[in-house]
């Protein structure tokens, strides 16, 4: 993963949240993910990548700001339990990474369709052969992170 | 006009048939991915799609490949996360008319929509 591919993701994760939820975003350094994070991790949006760049991203809230972030979005009060809670974080996710991997230049990578995990203090296990970055966000919604352990395929294969 | 959307995430059914709405569009059915378009495709007779690409079970160029190959011949917009110019050359070879990259606008969506609409009457 190089900085350009971080760059990438707070690019496209400013785009989706000021698009789709009028919402503005600051970012603040990015971390490695074994720091202690910030919050628990009570509600996860996961995209898995393939082709020429692999790994996954996770999008990550405390409820609190799960829910305001999708009133926002939505436009309506969901409960955090019922499926379309869960849709909404998931299709959020998917437009962070889709819009962050079309500015891999010459890179042809797919995304998966998204999984959401919801429940409090739980950990998403990143692959242990790629880099997890973690970049820390405030909004007027609340902190949030996005978490994002990717490795270019090529240097994937040398090291194998 | 009868519209179909054709995308795995309510959510984003919800966002783009809200907008179809305000246009004045009132007939609006929805898929939840490329098989359960084509199985209502015949039935519903759309004059517009909007489909989405990633989607489970038949993903959204399957779709309009499988659509087109059986004669349909409505305008179809894809919508999606899907930016890269190879992806929109893809789609448009496989008898997309138009392209819309999400994250988008309300005005954006309803600009496509009506660029598409227009170049079909013009022809």
């Amino acid at each position: 993963m190089d900085a350009q591919q971080i760059t990438s993701f707070v690019a496209s994760t400013h785009q989706v949240f000021t698009t789709m939820l009028s919402l503005s975003v600051t970012a603040s350094k990015p971390y490695t993910c074994c720091a202690v994070p910030r919050f628990e991790n009570e509600v996860s949006g996961i995209i898995g990548m393939s082709g020429d760049v692999q790994g996954m991203v996770v999008l990550s809230f405390p409820t609190t700001t799960a829910c305001n972030v999708i009133r926002s979005f939505t436009g309506m009060d969901m409960d955090p339990t019922s499926p379309d809670f869960a849709d909404a974080v998931g299709e959020l996710v998917n437009m962070i990474s889709g819009a962050a991997k079309a500015k891999f230049e010459g890179k042809n990578v797919s995304i998966s369709c998204p999984s959401v995990v919801i429940g409090k203090g739980h950990k998403v296990q990143q692959p242990s052969d790629a880099t997890c970055i973690t970049i820390p966000f405030e909004c007027p919604a609340g902190a949030f992170s996005l978490e994002v352990a990717i490795k270019n395929a090529k240097v994937a294969a040398k090291a194998a | 006009m009868k519209v179909m959307l054709v995308d795995d995430s309510k959510t984003m059914r919800t966002i783009q048939r809200n907008i179809l709405l305000q246009l004045g569009y009132k007939e609006i059915e929805e898929a939840c991915d490329g098989q359960d378009a084509l199985s209502k495709v015949s039935a519903f007779a759309p004059e517009l799609l909007l489909v989405d690409w990633n989607m489970p079970n038949m993903d959204g160029i399957t779709f309009v490949r499988t659509y087109r190959a059986q004669g349909g011949r409505a305008p179809i917009v894809m919508v999606t996360t899907e930016a890269e110019k190879t992806r929109v050359v893809e789609a448009i070879k496989a008898g997309v008319n138009n392209y819309v990259v999400k994250p988008f606008t309300p005005d954006s969506l309803s600009q496509r929509i009506g660029e598409t609409l227009s170049r079909l009457k013009a022809a």
